[in-house]
């Protein structure tokens, strides 16, 4: 008897060490970094500081949207007359952008209007912005999570 | 005594398992918010279609109507939009490929939610529902008629109702009783002898005629299922009624659906789709002409006088953002076909462009195994699915039927 019932004790003390130990295993896990998601940044080579806002608040699923890239100098003197080519997609699906977004227009302070965004699932996708330039051509790759 | 010890353990381990399965019958906070952005009741209003003034027309829905049922409008008198499109079949023929004049090349695609589309077709050759719907009435394999006998069949049998609700109808008279740009070669030259007024005249005439079209066909909508009480539950934090909970199959294929099997990717929101092309390494069928799937009909989009930025559209070209950027030369467009949606999808097999699978099994079993495309790469990456699970994602499609 006395030795059955510290069979049963011995029985929930090895599962309690069990639970414990991958407690300690799952709390202490490092959380797989995710991509960056800065919306300012510097360009591959250093020429730019570019950075990216939506221009008409966060994108949604399935809709076409506008972006707004400002591109600087890094004295931070917006840069006129640029180039910008836009691609991407989504590296975990190894597919691009599901439309051809363009810069459609300059509106000023080195501010460039990329019309033709779309979202079309939720994940992990890449904005790459291409910069040409009197400084130089370079590029940025933006991370975005939907 | 070791026999003892052993038995004890295995029952503590057993009793942690069952406790472990409780909490499996429960969705994450994640789990949640997916299975409430996949109820119908998280469906946004139909936007409106300003390409098409007469879109929420009830006139020109109700002359659309009358127009997708009947089969004088085609060459032999036979043939409807009703007639593949069947009313009391969600739309669709349940054959693997359309029959109109002949046998076509692809699946009848059933027409819920078709309005919400921004590309038509399983390939999105057309950019508009009234651009679509011209389409098959020009086909020689569906309705096989032409523009100009089109034109002429309107007047004689709808003129007043046309003109009470478009326009005065120009004297038709002296135009090719059946003249078109797809007809046989003495329609062909009849068509191109036409003057370029007559032809735009008879042109309008035909938009319009898709536009009633798709007036009617805006008004095609899903209806809630159990899969959607289920989740209005679920979303509003009660218990749902007996009779609309999932099975513990049903709820696991849930989770597989929106987790592991990563269907929900794309069969994604109220209507299990995002409305894009993907090529997901779906084998040809025999003896059917090559299908490049979207990359073959890029230019002819782009080309169709009836698209956004031809001079049928009403309202402003502010509305052709989805034409004016659509992909054009990506190599993911070799073989991408469009994600159909899967509500009431156990009701209509067989499934795929050209209906390549019998069963949802067999569906299922695609994906598992993501074939390698015969051309361009499918976007699949195999997935381990045990028997069960394939069962359990089965049994969870058949939720979203009515």
């Amino acid at each position: 008897m006395t030795s059955a019932w510290r069979m049963v004790v011995g029985a929930f003390g090895l599962v309690a060490l069990a639970i414990g130990f991958l407690s300690v295993v799952f709390l202490t896990a490092p959380v797989a970094p995710g991509p960056d998601l800065a919306r300012s940044k510097s360009s591959a080579k250093g020429l730019y500081a570019l950075s990216i806002a939506p221009e008409a608040g966060e994108p949604r699923q399935g809709e076409l949207h506008a972006w707004v890239v400002t591109v600087k100098t890094r004295q931070g003197a917006p840069v006129e007359g640029a180039a910008i080519s836009v691609g991407g997609g989504m590296p975990e699906h190894a597919h691009g952008l599901p439309t051809s977004p363009e810069a459609t227009a300059y509106l000023g302070d080195g501010r460039y209007r990329i019309e033709g965004m779309k979202f079309s699932m939720t994940g992990w996708w890449q904005l790459k912005l291409g910069v040409t330039a009197p400084a130089g051509a370079d590029e940025a790759t933006f991370n975005l999570v939907l | 005594m070791a026999r003892s010890l052993l038995t004890k353990l295995i029952a503590a381990a057993m009793i942690a398992a069952a406790l472990a399965g409780c909490s499996e019958a429960d969705f994450t906070d994640a789990e949640k918010r997916s299975i409430a952005s996949m109820s119908l009741s998280a469906l946004a209003p139909l936007p409106p279609d300003p390409t098409n003034r007469f879109a929420d027309d009830p006139g020109a829905a109700a002359l659309g109507a009358t127009l997708f049922f009947d089969t004088g409008m085609s060459r032999d008198g036979n043939v409807a939009c009703g007639t593949c499109h069947k009313i009391d079949r969600q739309f669709q023929d349940d054959l693997p490929r359309g029959v109109g004049v002949s046998e076509t090349h692809r699946r009848t695609m059933p027409l819920a939610g078709v309005a919400r589309d921004a590309f038509f077709f399983w390939d999105g050759r057309r950019d508009s529902l009234w651009s679509q719907a011209l389409v098959p009435l020009e086909n020689v394999l569906e309705h096989a008629g032409t523009r100009t006998a089109y034109a002429h069949y309107l007047k004689r049998r709808f003129g007043e109702r046309y003109e009470r609700i478009f326009r005065p109808l120009p004297d038709l008279s002296t135009f090719p009783t059946s003249a078109g740009p797809f007809g046989t070669p003495a329609e062909k030259a009849a068509w191109a002898g036409m003057s370029d007024a007559q032809r735009e005249g008879v042109d309008r005439i035909f938009s319009d005629i898709g536009k009633a079209i798709a007036a009617f066909e805006r008004s095609l909508v899903h209806g809630k299922t159990r899969f959607d009480r289920f989740a209005d539950a679920v979303a509003q934090g009660r218990a749902p009624s007996a009779e609309d909970d999932l099975s513990a199959e049903e709820r696991h294929g849930l989770r597989l659906f929106i987790g592991k099997a990563n269907c929900s990717t794309c069969h994604t929101g109220p209507r299990f789709t995002d409305n894009h092309f993907h090529n997901t390494g779906v084998p040809p069928v025999a003896g059917l002409p090559a299908d490049r799937g979207r990359i073959a009909v890029v230019d002819e989009v782009l080309a169709d006088p009836f698209n956004c930025m031809g001079k049928f559209r009403d309202g402003g070209e502010e509305a052709c953002g989805e034409m004016r950027f659509m992909q054009k030369s990506s190599p993911e467009l070799v073989r991408a076909y469009k994600t159909p949606s899967l509500r009431n999808v156990a009701g209509r097999p067989p499934y795929m462009h050209a209906g390549q699978f019998a069963t949802l099994e067999q569906v299922v079993n695609n994906y598992a195994s993501a074939p390698k495309s015969v051309e361009g790469e499918s976007e699949i990456h195999a997935v381990a699915l045990s028997e069960g699970e394939r069962a359990a994602l089965v049994a969870f499609l058949k939720t979203l039927s009515d």
